[in-house]
């Protein structure tokens, strides 16, 4: 297989990834899907980076993706806990009911 | 004793009624009545003492070039400009402060009678006092700007005491009404004196008027502006055409009100203010015309008005319309002493109508229409006699009237002085036979025929000694100039020359004059006697006039003073309050209030989007990373 061919293909499979995270996060409205659904989008964007390393054959890509997997880690335990105190204070976890603006 | 008199200073005439206005605004509340009458009246009186000593001292000992001038103190001084709180007493302002104050005096005392059951008893002369103060300073001042507080004083005055009952809305609307109309005119007198000030220099009176006869050509652009604007000043507050709707609308306040203000002396100021700035009409002959034009009309036209009137004090009020008239008509002629003299028989002799129909109302309770009246003669006798002789002076019967003498002087005027022409003496002749006929029908309707009305009221001894005072002042008064068949009498008019110009006559033949006196004698019994047919034999005339058509239409719209009401409603009143309507949104506001929707509507918009829903927020961005790369990628 061609280094075009897996380019074309990976980019494309990482942009239905994308566009499928960002579709979770605009119409579940659960906030736990939202969190899933932000994870798969940072899975996207992590797996254009290792296509694009591979493309150019340097590890740079794989390096951009250690971090994004260690800022997505750090993204979950703070969503995670957030989660939880909204759990706790309204009971739901449907992000709708947690605005308390005006707007 | 002549040291003494001369030693009266002049500025206490004027002083007097100050203080007791001062007085009775402070303290009137708490006075009982009679001792705010004794500060009304005594002050007014005090200051008729006084122009007595004055007058005295004047006639004794004539100051050297006619006029004696006493500075109070100095009231504005900004570099070239000064002006002092002056007074200059001449011929003049003699005559008018004699007739201010006496019949100031004589209505004050009368009041204190007509009003006693007022509440507003110390506010009435509190007003009245401050009135004649600011008369007597008028008259007075030496030059014309404190002429000018005087007179928007007076003017102030008439306003407060028009709407003195005020809590009928018609008289506060009548106050307005006077207040506004003569404004105009006091608008245009602002701008001759303004005018007079920028070329002059200078409003002191005398110098002024020198300046103007030595600097402007006779017929100059300037004299003829100047003249014409004093004129406006004069008209708006004589009540002459086109300025008179307001005079008939002022009979809203009390009689004695109507008497003093609107009849004796205030509203001849007008004739005054020409009289003492002669020297620019004499350089301005087309205002001249205009003066004589004016005053021709008016006369007729009030004449007219008077005939149809149903409300006794509105017939007087056409009727001090048209004597006003007559002034004008005299000052146009040149004739100022002729002017001067009828304004003096006139302020005694209209005053002697006045009071004695305020008499009549509230006799009967404030009735004021002349058909409710009748046969009044026998149960006020004194108010019936002065009456009569007032109305006869109105009339100007021949011989034994002040009004004959001082009328003919100025029908006379009109014939035969050099600004004379036939069809002024014909328009003065037909106003005296309307004269004539209607101050007849008053006499006729009120005081004969059948007992009409309740007498409530007789008057009392504070209104009977004023009438039968000033019924032998007007008597009396006729005979400080005869003509020359009677005497010739020439006190009056030696009086006035030292100050006013004399006629120049062009016709001085004696026997035309006796014959013009023979025809206006009778066209006045003529009129007299057309009255007595009409009114006091049984007559279905007057009701068969009114029952045709025309003269159905002619005596609706004499009633209504020729249509001038409506006519100034239309073009000024309607336009002017429409105006008001559309401007009363402030649609200049809305520059401004349209910004400060703008900025509203955009902080609404803004404040929707900040709704606090995450999923709004991550379409948001999502939005704008599209847009961001889409410009990015295209471009």
């Amino acid at each position: 297989m061609s280094a075009g061919v897996l380019l074309g293909h990976g980019l494309a499979v990482a942009s239905i990834l994308f566009v499928i995270g960002l579709i979770g996060v605009l119409v579940r409205r659960n906030l736990l899907f939202q969190l899933l659904s932000i994870e798969i989008m940072l899975n996207a964007a992590g797996m254009a980076f290792v296509i694009a390393g591979a493309r150019w054959g340097q590890a740079d890509g794989q390096v951009m993706f250690i971090f994004i997997l260690v800022m997505a880690a750090a993204e979950v335990a703070v969503g995670l806990a957030l989660l939880l105190r909204v759990s706790r204070r309204v009971r739901d976890l449907d992000g709708d009911a947690v605005s308390a603006m005006r707007g | 004793m002549d040291d003494l008199l001369c030693s009266l200073p002049i500025w206490l005439v004027p002083a007097l009624p100050a203080v007791g206005f001062v007085v009775l605004a402070v303290v009137g509340g708490q006075l009982p009545r009679r001792w705010a009458a004794v500060i009304g009246t005594g002050s007014v009186g005090l200051s008729a003492a006084t122009t007595l000593g004055v007058a005295a001292c004047f006639l004794r000992h004539p100051p050297a070039d006619g006029v004696r001038i006493e500075t109070v103190w100095t009231w504005i001084d900004v570099g070239s400009f000064e002006i002092g709180f002056s007074l200059a007493l001449d011929a003049l302002s003699l005559v008018m402060i004699f007739v201010v104050s006496f019949v100031g005096f004589l209505i004050h005392l009368y009041s204190t009678e007509y009003m006693a059951d007022d509440e507003g008893f110390s506010r009435f002369f509190a007003y009245m006092n401050l009135f004649v103060a600011f008369m007597l300073m008028l008259v007075l001042a030496d030059n014309l700007f404190l002429l000018y507080l005087g007179w928007e004083g007076v003017g102030l005055c008439s306003y407060l005491l028009i709407g003195f009952w005020y809590t009928d809305a018609a008289n506060g609307a009548a106050a307005q009404k006077a207040f506004i109309v003569t404004r105009v005119g006091d608008t245009a007198m602002a701008v001759a004196l303004l005018l007079l000030f920028t070329h002059a220099g200078t409003l002191d009176v005398r110098q002024a008027m020198a300046w103007a006869t030595e600097n402007w050509a006779p017929g100059s652009t300037m004299a003829v502006a100047v003249a014409l604007l004093l004129l406006g000043g004069a008209v708006g507050k004589s009540a002459q055409l086109p300025l008179q709707t307001w005079l008939p609308d002022a009979m809203a306040g009390p009689t004695p009100v109507s008497a003093l203000i609107h009849a004796a002396t205030m509203v001849t100021a007008g004739v005054y203010l020409i009289a003492r700035t002669h020297a620019v009409f004499l350089l301005a002959p087309p205002a001249m015309t205009a003066v004589a034009v004016v005053g021709a009309a008016t006369l007729l036209l009030a004449g007219c008005s008077a005939l149809v009137q149903t409300d006794i004090k509105r017939v007087l009020a056409y009727s001090t319309i048209r004597q006003i008239g007559y002034m004008c008509l005299g000052v146009a002629l040149g004739a100022w002493s002729a002017a001067l003299f009828h304004l003096m028989t006139h302020g005694l002799f209209k005053v002697l109508v006045f009071l004695p129909a305020g008499a009549v109302i509230l006799a009967l309770h404030h009735e004021q229409d002349i058909f409710r009246m009748g046969g009044l003669r026998k149960r006020l006798p004194v108010v019936f006699w002065t009456f009569l002789l007032g109305s006869a002076s109105l009339a100007a019967l021949p011989v034994v009237t002040a009004g004959f003498y001082s009328k003919d002087l100025i029908l006379w005027a009109a014939w035969a002085s050099s600004a004379g022409a036939p069809w002024l003496w014909v328009a003065g002749a037909f106003g005296a036979l309307l004269t004539a006929f209607y101050s007849f029908r008053l006499v006729f309707i009120v005081f004969f025929g059948d007992e009409k009305g309740h007498v409530e009221h007789r008057p009392g001894l504070k209104i009977l000694i004023p009438l039968v005072v000033l019924a032998a002042l007007s008597v009396i008064g006729g005979f400080v100039e005869t003509p020359g068949w009677l005497g010739h009498v020439t006190a009056f008019s030696n009086l006035t020359e030292t100050t006013l110009p004399a006629v120049d006559w062009a016709v001085t033949d004696h026997h035309v004059e006796h014959r013009l006196q023979a025809v206006v004698a009778g066209i006045t019994l003529l009129g007299v006697l057309a009255a007595y047919l009409l009114y006091l034999r049984p007559s279905s005339i007057p009701t068969a006039v009114k029952a045709t058509p025309l003269g159905a239409w002619l005596s609706r719209f004499w009633l209504s003073g020729w249509g001038f009401d409506t006519l100034y409603d239309r073009l000024f009143i309607r336009p002017f309050k429409g105006l008001a309507q559309l401007l009363r949104g402030d649609p200049f506001d809305e520059i401004s209030a349209t910004v400060a929707r703008v900025a509203e509507s955009g902080h609404s918009a803004m404040s929707r989007t900040q709704s606090g829903r995450i999923r709004t927020y991550a379409f948001g961005i999502g939005v704008g990373a599209v847009i961001a790369v889409a410009i990015v990628v295209l471009t």
